[in-house]
């Protein structure tokens, strides 16, 4: 049942960048999850003080093992413990995966747009592989907006998909800084830049959204203006409230 | 105990009792909602109450004003794990609302603008335990919170207390509402934390 905590392995942790990391989990029993749900990690004190936090499950395997990336927060409680601290061997405990409203599955045949803002790309990178890996035949299309191209994650396999895959487009915003050679300076995403760069009202795209609370509701507003209607959005808030990046 | 994790201290910002387990304190009221935030304008806003033999009760935003107006100070829940302690409200008791309603129900489902649903057992909204709310901290209740007026069952988690509500229908049953039939508890108890199903 989700509401149980059950133990998990750490079986992988490799940097994603300077500043977040990869974790693999496996979990006993685990009979895979959806794409776009998230689990609660729990973690205890030699004292017995825990704390609790949400992740997003960044895969959407059938197995008992499920992935998952961390960014650090500057002083926060329980990330850069699991960023700096944990160590393959280690075991945590975990509740979930939960969710059934954020999530995408491979039957739905609409066209897909996602939006990202900073970590927010965690559970949309689940959807992009679940749909990679199926034979769902509709659109894709990721708009990433990011600090500078070092703070993005996943960023080999996404440049490999955008290369390759028929089947998804990835588009970059770059908030403070932009690669070498990109044509314009970096700059605050603005509703036109956002209106550019996405699927079309009249595609009628599923919309899923993930960020910084101030980034999902800034979007979604945006959204809404343009004629988007509010039934095809879905939206995914990690809290905190980082502007938008 | 659950499983130690060597090195994890913590900064045990939950070592006050007014916090359920789990939960930790935040001074921002963050957003959280499932999609984008209707617009409701108050002279287009109704709060309907209906009953399980279809009777009908409604009321027009003035009418609504015209009820007694009451202050609330508490704490919130919210699932994801903040609390907001110490937040003043003001809006209408649900005990004025259901003043002359007749029900055998002990189930409500709260319904929203924008297709949102909760279930609330009818005990649980009434006794001085729930009110619809159209002030937060002295001000009109911001859209993105809920404006114009948000339901307030503060000793539930927080996505019970529907924001945009529109009216409370009693059923027969008691019918899981959206987040309940999206994983989380049919209930909601934040000192049990019945945060899952
Ligand atoms: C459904 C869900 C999925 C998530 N998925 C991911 C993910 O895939 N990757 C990831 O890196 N993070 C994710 N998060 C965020 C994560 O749960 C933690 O909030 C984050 O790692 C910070 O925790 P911390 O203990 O390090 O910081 P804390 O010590 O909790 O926070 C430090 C300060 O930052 C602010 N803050 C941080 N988080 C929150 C919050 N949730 N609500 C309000 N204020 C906050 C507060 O002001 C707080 O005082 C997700 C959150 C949710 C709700």
């Amino acid at each position: 049942m989700s509401s149980l905590w059950r133990v998990a392995d750490v079986v992988s942790a490799d940097p994603e960048t300077d500043s977040s990391r990869t974790i693999g989990l496996r979990v006993d029993g685990l009979n895979g999850n959806l794409a776009g749900q998230h689990i609660d990690i729990r973690l205890t004190a030699d004292d017995g003080y825990t704390a609790v936090r949400s992740y997003s499950v960044a895969t959407a395997g059938m197995d008992e093992i499920l992935e998952i990336t961390v960014d650090e927060l500057a002083n926060g409680e329980v990330s850069p413990y699991l960023v700096r601290d944990l160590m393959v061997g280690d075991r945590l405990e975990i509740r979930g995966p939960v969710g059934g409203w954020f999530v995408w599955r491979p039957t739905n045949p609409n066209p897909v747009q996602l939006i990202a803002g900073g970590s927010g790309i965690v559970p949309l990178m689940a959807m992009i592989r679940a749909h990679e890996a199926s034979e769902n035949p509709s659109q894709f299309r990721l708009l990433y907006s990011l600090k500078s191209p070092e703070s993005g994650f996943y960023r080999e396999e996404l440049l490999t998909l955008s290369r390759e895959s028929r089947r998804l487009v990835v588009d970059y915003v770059y908030t403070r800084k932009v690669p070498e050679g990109w044509p314009s300076a970096p700059k605050r995403l603005s509703a036109e830049t956002l209106l550019a760069n996405i699927l079309p009202v009249h595609d009628s795209p599923d919309i899923f959204i993930c960020g910084q609370t101030m980034f999902v509701e800034t979007i979604t507003e945006w959204l809404v203006q343009a004629g988007y209607p509010a039934a095809s959005i879905k939206t995914e808030r990690f809290g905190g409230t980082g502007g938008i990046r | 105990m659950g499983i130690i994790s060597s090195g994890f201290h913590g900064k045990r910002r939950t070592g006050n009792p007014a916090l359920p387990q789990g939960q930790y304190e935040t001074e921002s009221f963050p957003v959280l909602t499932a999609g984008p935030a209707p617009y409701i304008a108050r002279a287009d806003w109704e709060f309907f109450i209906t009953t399980e033999t279809g009777q009908r009760r409604a009321w027009s935003w003035d009418e609504f004003m015209a009820l007694p107006q009451v202050d609330i100070r508490t704490d919130i829940h919210c699932v994801t794990s903040w609390s907001k302690l110490g937040t003043s409200w003001r809006g209408v008791s649900l005990d004025a609302l259901f003043e002359d309603v007749e029900t055998t129900s002990e189930f409500t489902t709260a319904h929203s603008y924008g297709g949102y649903t909760t279930n609330v057992p009818l005990q649980d909204l009434l006794d001085g335990q729930a009110w619809v709310a159209w002030e937060f901290d002295g001000e009109p209740l911001e859209r993105a919170h809920g404006g114009p007026a948000r339901l307030l069952v503060p000793h539930l988690y927080f996505w019970k207390s529907a924001k945009w509500v529109n009216g409370i229908e009693l059923t027969p049953h008691d019918v899981p509402g959206f987040w309940e039939s999206n994983g989380y508890h049919i209930y909601g108890d934040p000192w049990r934390e019945e945060r899952y199903s």
